[in-house]
């Protein structure tokens, strides 16, 4: 399957403008990060650009500051290991260090860059291996079939495609109100995580609002929760290197022993990272305990359309959902 | 040892006057590869069947896609294991193939090639990566540590490898450079680890042989001793 990859012209621009030109003026121009994605895209051949941008050369894409409204700046091209050792991510979103602890392996998290690691994109097997399926620009999906692999696809939203987020942080950025700042036509904009992501029946070949030309530039935390009590747990087939099967990222805020507020967002279930709002509605202002655990699994899943091999997920996340609020007691 | 029968490429023959001359000359000359070592002889087939077979795919981008003097310069300094060289590197090459087939430092293993195994594993600035899966030109102004610069100038080994040969870690030994790195960079960042974070610290290297408590033990042996 993986073999050398092909011939490319490599610019190593030292600035977002540099960048952001030879984007604008090569078509199929590809940005890398960290790289650990690309790499495997090009290994296998199934993409083969011509131009590659690798912006890990730009400094001020690095590093993690204070904001003046009490949130966090982390820059685009940040390690995952510098998220996840950071002092002031520890102190405040120490959701996000666990997270982001659970990513791929150490090497990887060495070197891949928290914005790759929430844009990334999906790892349906089909999609991988070069099938022309919808979200390559074909006509059917090879996923959704009576006998096919679809032990890790999706549970919700379904259209047409059934592949689901693999990021281990990206739900973390959704439950924290995140908002990613982009460098679009020369202008910075702002988009709010909720929004971030997409689903395919917005575009169906992209997983997040990124168009080609667009540099994601950093992510801002806001300070709504921060030191918020959390709980992250990720169940796949293997501790190291796996994607999550099912992840949940829980952040919550305490009034004595109830709940005052809480965030709860799944991963691996749906083309987006899954905010549980129901689950949300039902622990919201309660003390949690045995009868709030059982409401949470009768909610957690509703609305789940399982594919032939995928119903384990539903339990699981439940499973799940309820070990977060019980988390709380 | 009678170098006068067949090649026995696993023996490393001694040095010492031919038989022949031992024999009072004649017309016997038998054949004798005095300094052919397995190890070197390999090396030999290796390298020059990338010279011949490689050179025109691995790196064929010698013709690029598109000249542009706003790319990449393919000639680089690359700091390895304290030395900086100079080496001519294709846009497209990753630091595996850099160190294995352009500096010899065939220590270095390319298991899976595809950043899920770790034999691959060296050191950029004190920091474990996977160099199948890292551009070279990535490297450049890094301090690159491979295998072969974990040992002391002396050959006295590092406490991990020592460590590794007193726990009997390698079975294969095919994962062991990757693992001698990735125990070496937690030991420099932590040189008292707990289990849990040692076990944490070498999850990215798989060992087929399945020798993972050894490494581990042994891991945890160098930092009593380092």
């Amino acid at each position: 399957m993986s073999d050398v990859m092909h011939n490319f012209e490599l610019y190593q621009p030292d600035s977002i403008q540099g960048a952001a030109d030879l984007l604008g003026e090569f078509d199929d121009a590809w940005i890398i990060a960290g790289a650990k994605d690309s790499l495997g895209w090009f290994k296998d051949r199934v993409i083969q650009p011509s131009v590659v941008v690798d912006i890990g050369g730009i400094a001020e894409l690095t590093g993690i500051e204070e904001t003046d409204d009490g949130g966090l700046y982390i820059g685009a091209m940040t390690t995952l290991t510098d998220v996840l050792e950071n002092p002031l991510i520890r102190d405040r979103y120490p959701i996000l260090s666990s997270s982001a602890s659970q990513v791929a392996s150490p090497q990887i998290r060495n070197a891949g860059s928290i914005g790759g690691n929430i844009s990334q994109d999906t790892r349906c097997v089909y999609y991988r291996t070069g099938f022309p399926c919808y979200r390559a620009g074909g006509n059917t999906c090879y996923a959704n079939t009576p006998t096919a692999m679809n032990r890790d696809h999706a549970l919700f939203e379904v259209s047409r495609c059934v592949a689901v987020t693999p990021s281990d942080t990206a739900p973390a950025m959704v439950a924290l109100g995140a908002s990613m700042v982009i460098r679009r036509k020369g202008e910075d904009i702002e988009v709010p995580a909720s929004e971030y992501f997409i689903g395919p029946e917005i575009d169906i070949t992209r997983m997040t609002v990124l168009e080609h030309g667009d540099i994601l530039l950093g992510i801002r935390l806001p300070a709504d929760w921060a030191n918020a009590r959390h709980y992250f747990e990720k169940v796949a087939d293997r501790n190291t290197w796996d994607f999550a099967l099912v992840s949940i990222t829980m952040v919550a805020k305490m009034a004595g022993n109830a709940i005052e507020d809480v965030a709860m967002v799944c991963g691996g279930v749906q083309c987006t990272p899954r905010r549980l709002t129901e689950v949300e509605d039902v622990v919201r202002g309660e003390v949690p305990g045995a009868e709030v655990e059982t409401l949470v699994r009768r909610v957690a899943s509703r609305g789940a359309q399982p594919l032939n091999f995928n119903h384990f997920k539903i339990p699981l996340m439940e499973n799940l959902a309820a070990r977060a609020v019980r988390s709380l007691a | 040892m009678d170098a006068s029968g067949p090649y026995d490429p696993t023996l490393d023959y001694p040095e010492g006057p031919a038989i022949a001359e031992i024999a009072g000359g004649g017309d016997i000359k038998p054949w004798r590869p005095l300094h052919v070592t397995r190890r070197n002889f390999l090396r030999g087939v290796v390298c020059s069947g990338i010279v011949i077979g490689g050179s025109s795919y691995l790196f064929s981008a010698a013709t690029p896609a598109r000249a542009d003097a706003r790319g990449v310069e393919r000639m680089m300094s690359l700091t390895v294991n304290g030395k900086t060289r100079h080496v001519d590197v294709a846009p497209n090459e990753t630091l595996g193939y850099t160190v294995r087939y352009r500096l010899g430092l065939t220590g270095t293993k390319i298991g899976c090639n595809q950043a899920e195994c770790g034999a691959c594993t060296v050191m950029a600035d004190g920091r474990t990566i996977y160099s199948c899966s890292t551009l070279t030109h990535r490297m450049r102004g890094k301090d690159i540590v491979t295998v072969e610069g974990i040992a002391a100038a002396d050959g006295t080994l590092h406490p991990v490898q020592q460590a590794f040969i007193d726990e009997l870690a390698p079975q294969c030994g095919f994962c062991t450079p990757g693992q001698v790195v990735a125990g070496v960079a937690l030991l420099n960042a932590n040189p008292n680890p707990t289990e849990e974070e040692a076990r944490v610290a070498m999850s990215g290297n798989l060992c087929r042989c399945g020798a993972y408590e050894h490494y581990l033990r042994g891991v945890m042996k160098a930092a009593r001793e380092v």
